[in-house]
């Protein structure tokens, strides 16, 4: 059966994210999938990658990947696409996800649709992206027409569902090409991480917006958020302000998010903002303005004061646990 | 130092847009269009660099004739001169079409920095900083929220989802900026009256020597095979706040099983 390249999104450690057993989900539709793994870790992960389907792992564990910026993992995809002629390549939809995704178009001539939220097998076999177009306003079907498709799938929006395979182990023999080593790593900052999920991969989402007032009211939402376990958000409104830090922002120049849960704290859901949620499948407002438009897309809303209202919350979703 | 700006004109994403039926092609006549509003961080970066180390700044658009429009307010900022590629055959260009125009150009026109915004607000691949540095064979330092130009090195910030790393490359090279890496500066009276004056040079594919067979929406590698509004939510229930608020959203949370 034809092989479909998926690159593994990993930590050092081997630590298999969940985007990867979404990729090698939507990989078993169109061959037989076969991961590519860079850099350290395979031992550990390799258990997760077989019980998502993997039949073959291609390891190249080199120091390059992490040394130098997308080019080295672009060119080691660029010579298996030369030596597997896979029926598609599959990478996660994340910014640099969609990077090694351009480069790797680049080198193999090839069609790259990017942002896709699901990718089927079409009536000739070949794979259909469905892309949501500004914002998930639009819903478009896209198709590659020249060389290897190659798809970044955004994380979260297909459910990864467990299939036996091999996982057979090959090694590649890699260097990265002197090209392929102009942008060089000197030092990785780790930011420090609470406990909280992150934002593009959550199953629940509470995200806060002008409505808050000020960065100390804004911390009703990380209360909120940790009450349900979920990743925290905002508007840009917010980040703007300085309210919370910029990478947490949610909306069409921010992170787009599809969580099974998405709450929307004070937020009037301007265009720029349903842009990177209303994908969402399920979509709680609360906001004390009841034109405003997020209550358009949302499933349920309470129209009211957020500091009133989610304090309650809190307290209710406290006594449920109880039970 | 010679810094090119890459400008991007697009839809306002402040008002609904649309394709148009046939071609799935952005209805571009149908909204505002404004400058890429990541891109102008990246204006501003240029003229920065260009303010500390000396050189100047040239803005780089490709589009109909109403990205003028970009250009203007980019020269008005203080961008010094503008490049646009202008050409019937390029409509339609996918991303992998359009790093192949926009890196002849690069290349018939030379270039230190080449500066772009992370990404576009209508496309959103956000691979076109990638792809220019993999067709030109430089150094690709993108995603970043801080710039150092020292010499003939320069080092960013190379932003992720948990910190970032720091990457430093030679020039030449492709530097993309996210957003809030800067202030973008507002144009001046004096600034738009002087971008009245400013060169800008129009450039077809043929200047280029890039064939019409290479791009444009007949040969795009990527297709839209249909398209359709995303069916609308089903309506909701929205309630006031009578003092149970908080209660009745754990009640729906409780019935969706979510708690």
């Amino acid at each position: 059966m034809t092989e479909v390249l998926v690159l593994a999104e990993h930590t050092d450690s081997g630590e298999v994210k969940k985007v990867t057993c979404e990729l090698l989900t939507a990989a078993r539709r169109f061959g037989s999938p076969s991961v590519v793994w860079t850099g350290p870790g395979v031992d550990a992960g390799i258990a997760r990658l077989a019980e998502f389907g993997a039949e073959k792992v291609y390891v190249a564990d080199s120091a390059d990947f992490a040394d130098y910026v997308v080019a080295p993992v672009a060119e080691l995809l660029a010579s298996l696409v030369g030596s597997t002629a896979p029926a598609a390549v599959l990478v996660a939809g994340t910014n640099e996800g969609k990077e090694i995704a351009g480069r790797l178009a680049v080198k193999t001539g090839s069609g790259v649709l990017t942002d896709a939220v699901n990718v089927v097998a079409g009536d000739d076999g070949v794979p259909v992206a469905e892309q949501p177009n500004f914002g998930g306003a639009i819903t478009v079907h896209s198709v590659v027409r020249t060389g290897t498709p190659i798809i970044a799938l955004r994380p979260n929006a297909i459910a990864a569902e467990p299939a036996a395979g091999a996982a057979a182990v090959e090694t590649v023999d890699f260097a990265a090409s002197d090209a392929a080593k102009t942008a060089r790593v000197t030092e990785y900052v780790v930011a420090e991480k609470g406990e909280r999920p992150d934002l593009t991969e959550a199953s629940i989402v509470v995200s806060g917006g002008r409505g808050t007032g000020s960065a100390d009211g804004f911390a009703i939402i990380e209360k909120l958020a940790d009450a349900l376990g979920a990743a925290v958000g905002a508007s840009r409104a917010v980040t703007d302000a300085g309210w919370y830090p910029h990478q947490f922002q949610v909306g069409q120049t921010g992170k787009t998010v599809s969580p099974q849960l998405y709450v929307a704290v004070g937020i009037s859901g301007a265009i720029q903002h349903r842009a990177g949620m209303q994908t969402s499948k399920t979509i709680i407002a609360i906001n004390k303005d009841a034109e405003a438009p997020i209550f358009e897309v949302a499933d349920f809303g309470v129209v009211g004061d957020l500091f009133t209202v989610v304090p309650q919350l809190i307290e209710d979703i406290g006594k449920q646990k109880k039970i | 130092m010679n810094i090119v700006v890459c400008v991007k004109q697009v839809p306002d994403t402040e008002v609904e847009r649309t394709l148009r039926q046939g071609d799935g092609t952005l209805d571009r006549g149908s909204v505002d269009g404004v400058i890429n509003y990541i891109d102008e961080f990246a204006i501003e970066e240029g003229l920065k660099i260009a303010e500390t180390h000396g050189g100047e700044v040239t803005i780089l658009t490709m589009g109909p004739a109403k990205a003028s429009e970009s250009i203007r307010k980019a020269l008005s900022m203080g961008a010094h001169k503008a490049v646009h590629l202008i050409d019937d055959g390029l409509a339609g260009s996918d991303a992998l079409e359009t790093s192949l125009a926009l890196a002849e150009v690069l290349k018939s026109i030379g270039f230190d920095l080449v500066i772009l915004g992370s990404e576009s607000t209508d496309a959103r691949t956000g691979m076109m900083p990638a792809m220019l540095a993999e067709r030109l064979g430089v150094p690709q330092l993108t995603l970043a929220s801080k710039v150092d130009v020292s010499g003939s090195d320069v080092t960013i910030r190379r932003v992720s989802d948990d910190g970032y790393a720091v990457v430093t490359a030679s020039l030449p090279a492709v530097v993309s900026v996210v957003e809030k890496t800067n202030e973008p500066r507002y144009p001046t009276f004096k600034g738009i009256m002087a971008a009245k004056k400013k060169p800008v040079q129009t450039l077809t594919l043929a200047d280029i020597s890039v064939d019409a067979g290479a791009v444009g929406l007949a040969n795009a590698a990527s297709w839209v095979s249909d398209f359709a509004a995303r069916p609308p939510r089903a309506a909701g229930v929205v309630v006031e706040d009578e003092g149970d608020g908080g209660a009745r959203v754990a009640g729906f949370l409780a019935e969706r099983k979510f708690i």
